[in-house]
């Protein structure tokens, strides 16, 4: 993975929700969802995000495609600074950019025919006549999966499977270079989650696109990235490729999540580096490193000073001061 | 010998505009003190609805069509609500997926933690609150005295299913059933509440039935695995011997299905299609349209559940042409 041209450029990120509050309701605090993040995505890689509920791996995704507002940073796509751009300006960086979502059934409608939901796309981002965007619709079921009878079906006539076929569908629709899956198979069954990993891999390598896989499951994230990148409470921990990340983890966090996932081999001797307590609230935000709470090798700086992220070898990050 | 529970050719039904529908078809197993019972299965297989039906909690459109459930030898099916309101939460317990559900929001978790201690153990107050003080510290709740008189909604989740635990636990039960209690929860959470459970199991010898579709759950925390697909029981066999020496192709296929996260060159094998619907009638085996060995008999004649050994079988007619010597078990 050296050598590769960036597609997409992220530096300083940030993204707060404030919280607001009395008479005046003026703002009390911060969620720092997104926290001074700085990365870079290659053309054609999967760049796995992981980490646990509440620790902004969604936020990531969705405010690089612009669909929740930055607070502060930079985003280059191609080069380009995006981050600032007007909503209409951006619309022509969206058809590039798009995001496949865990559950597709809430974002289609119940009453539309699923070919029109897809023929929609065509209609607003391209000027093609009504039986060329028929045509196209058709081919875009047969390159997911599906059958082209499928066009005229409802989407509750779909399983969740196929239901994602669809979400992929639209997704293609338009050649982006990126998309972003987010926790794109963790609602499917086993499976059904082995078809979907199979599909997305395959159109990977036919139309070479680039793929942020936001997901919680660790197995299917080392199955399908290139590189990954660990996250806590709105904070990069750890990025490296993925051999680095499963065998070589350096940050105590990366190495308790690796731990904690139960391996499918009875009898094996638990070997769990446990982490006390819960994640803490994003809103009472920890000083200093904010894995210092749970954190089983933390000292007294850790509490102070906010790690720095430093490259430890070639394409390995880590934020720690103990490393 | 008296088993602790006893499933024996258990039906349920469901009334559905159409006509009814086999949710739940011919199941049989049994569970022993101090024992860990795997339920695994995709959607739409039937364990949850089977793990629902043992404590006669079905939803209104649901019957037990056939069958016998005996717990600790007394029989199940059929008694008044009045009776099993009698056992559940004192000695049969369950704990659900989502915890929030489960948990009433207008009442403090203290409040919620001593109803079942009054009402099965006819503790008094005092007793009842200094009691689930105690338990909530045994599920590794710190500052248990200020917690109970929390909300369900100022804890997180992990703090909300130790309470569902403790809350199960309140009156020592025989039997918990655990229905996909740690789907919801982060790994690092997870693998807190796996360890508790098992600890408590050995403590208080409970025999548990634990509900899951995580493989990895499934290898760390059961001494037996009853695996389900479409409603019927197809394989089941202690821990390693599911693991290790699968027959079902289901099971096989399910096991090659699950990315390992300690195996980076690992091909993702595909069981094609999906889970039939429960009304879907299939002639023979049921698993057949998705099976890579499916062969004629599979299309016509449904099979048997067959013993593959002493303590494994496997509802597949290829157990037959594998060991046609020995002897069949029909259910």
């Amino acid at each position: 993975m050296t050598n590769q041209q960036s597609l997409l450029e992220v530096e300083d990120l940030k993204t707060y929700y404030p919280i607001k509050g009395g008479i005046l309701n003026r703002t009390k605090a911060n969620v720092k969802a997104v926290n001074d993040v700085s990365l870079e995505v290659y053309e054609g890689e999967t760049l796995g995000i992981v980490g646990e509920s509440g620790c902004g791996k969604s936020t990531l995704g969705r405010t690089l495609l612009g669909l929740e507002k930055k607070t502060g940073g930079t985003i280059h796509f191609r080069g380009e600074d995006i981050g600032d751009l007007s909503e209409k300006k951006l619309k022509k960086y969206k058809k590039d950019m798009q995001m496949i979502f865990q559950d597709p059934f809430a974002s289609l409608n119940p009453r539309q025919k699923i070919g029109n939901a897809l023929e929609e796309i065509f209609i607003i981002h391209t000027s093609l006549s009504k039986s060329e965007r028929k045509e196209r619709v058709r081919k875009l079921l047969t390159e997911v999966g599906l059958k082209e009878e499928h066009y005229d079906r409802f989407p509750h006539e779909f399983s969740g499977g196929q239901r994602q076929r669809i979400g992929i569908a639209r997704a293609i629709a338009l050649n982006p270079s990126l998309i972003v899956c987010d926790e794109a198979v963790s609602a499917l069954d086993v499976s059904v989650q082995a078809q979907i990993i199979t599909l997305l891999k395959e159109l990977q390598a036919k139309y070479h696109l680039t793929y942020l896989f936001i997901s919680h499951d660790l197995g299917v994230v080392r199955h399908i990235s290139d590189r990954v990148l660990v996250m806590y409470l709105g904070k990069t921990v750890e990025l490296g490729t993925t051999e680095q990340i499963y065998n070589n983890a350096l940050h105590p966090y990366t190495k308790a999540l690796l731990s904690s996932i139960p391996r499918p081999i009875p009898g094996r001797k638990r070997e769990r580096i446990k982490l006390q307590g819960d994640l803490p609230s994003a809103s009472n935000y920890p000083t200093g490193c904010p894995f210092h709470t749970r954190c089983p090798i933390a000292t007294a700086q850790c509490k102070e000073v906010v790690p720095e992220w430093r490259e430890m070898e070639a394409g390995h990050f880590v934020a720690c001061h103990e490393i | 010998m008296e088993h602790l529970l006893q499933v024996e050719n258990l039906v349920i039904g469901f009334r559905t505009a159409k006509g009814t529908s086999q949710a739940v078809r011919d199941v049989s197993f049994s569970l022993e003190e101090g024992e860990t019972l795997c339920i695994v299965g995709e959607s739409g297989s039937g364990k949850s609805i089977t793990s629902l039906s043992l404590l006669g909690l079905l939803p209104e459109n649901g019957d037990i069509a056939k069958g016998s459930i005996r717990f600790k030898g007394e029989e199940l099916v059929g008694k008044k609500e009045e009776a099993l309101r009698k056992l559940r939460g004192n000695k049969i317990s369950m704990i659900f997926q989502e915890p929030m559900t489960a948990l009433n929001p207008v009442f403090t978790i203290g409040y919620q933690l001593q109803e079942p201690l009054i009402i099965h153990q006819n503790l008094s107050k005092q007793e009842a609150r200094k009691r689930s003080m105690a338990l909530l510290a045994e599920v590794g709740i710190p500052n248990p005295k200020e917690k109970l008189d929390q909300y369900p909604h100022e804890l997180s989740g992990g703090m909300r299913q130790r309470v569902m635990i403790a809350m199960a636990l309140a009156c020592e039960p025989s039997l918990l059933i655990a229905d996909e209690p740690t789907t919801a929860l982060d790994v690092t959470i997870q693998a807190q509440i796996l360890d508790l459970i098992d600890d408590l199991k050995e403590q208080l010898g409970m025999g548990v039935v634990f509900v899951t579709h995580d493989m990895g759950v499934v290898a760390e925390i059961a001494d037996k695995v009853m695996v389900m697909y479409a409603g019927e029981v197809v394989e089941t066999g202690d821990v390693k011997t599911i693991f290790e020496d699968p027959q079902h192709p289901y099971t096989k296929g399910l096991l090659a299905a699950v990315p390992n996260v300690d195996d980076e060159t690992q091909e993702l094998s595909i069981i094609p299609g999906s889970m039939p619907s429960v009304d879907d009638e299939i002639e023979g085996c049921r698993f057949h349209p998705r099976c890579p060995f499916a062969m004629d008999i599979c299309k016509q004649k449904k099979p048997p559940v067959m013993n593959v050994s002493e303590n494994h079988s496997s509802r597949c007619w290829l157990q037959e042409v594998n060991n046609h010597d020995k002897s069949t078990v029909t259910s």
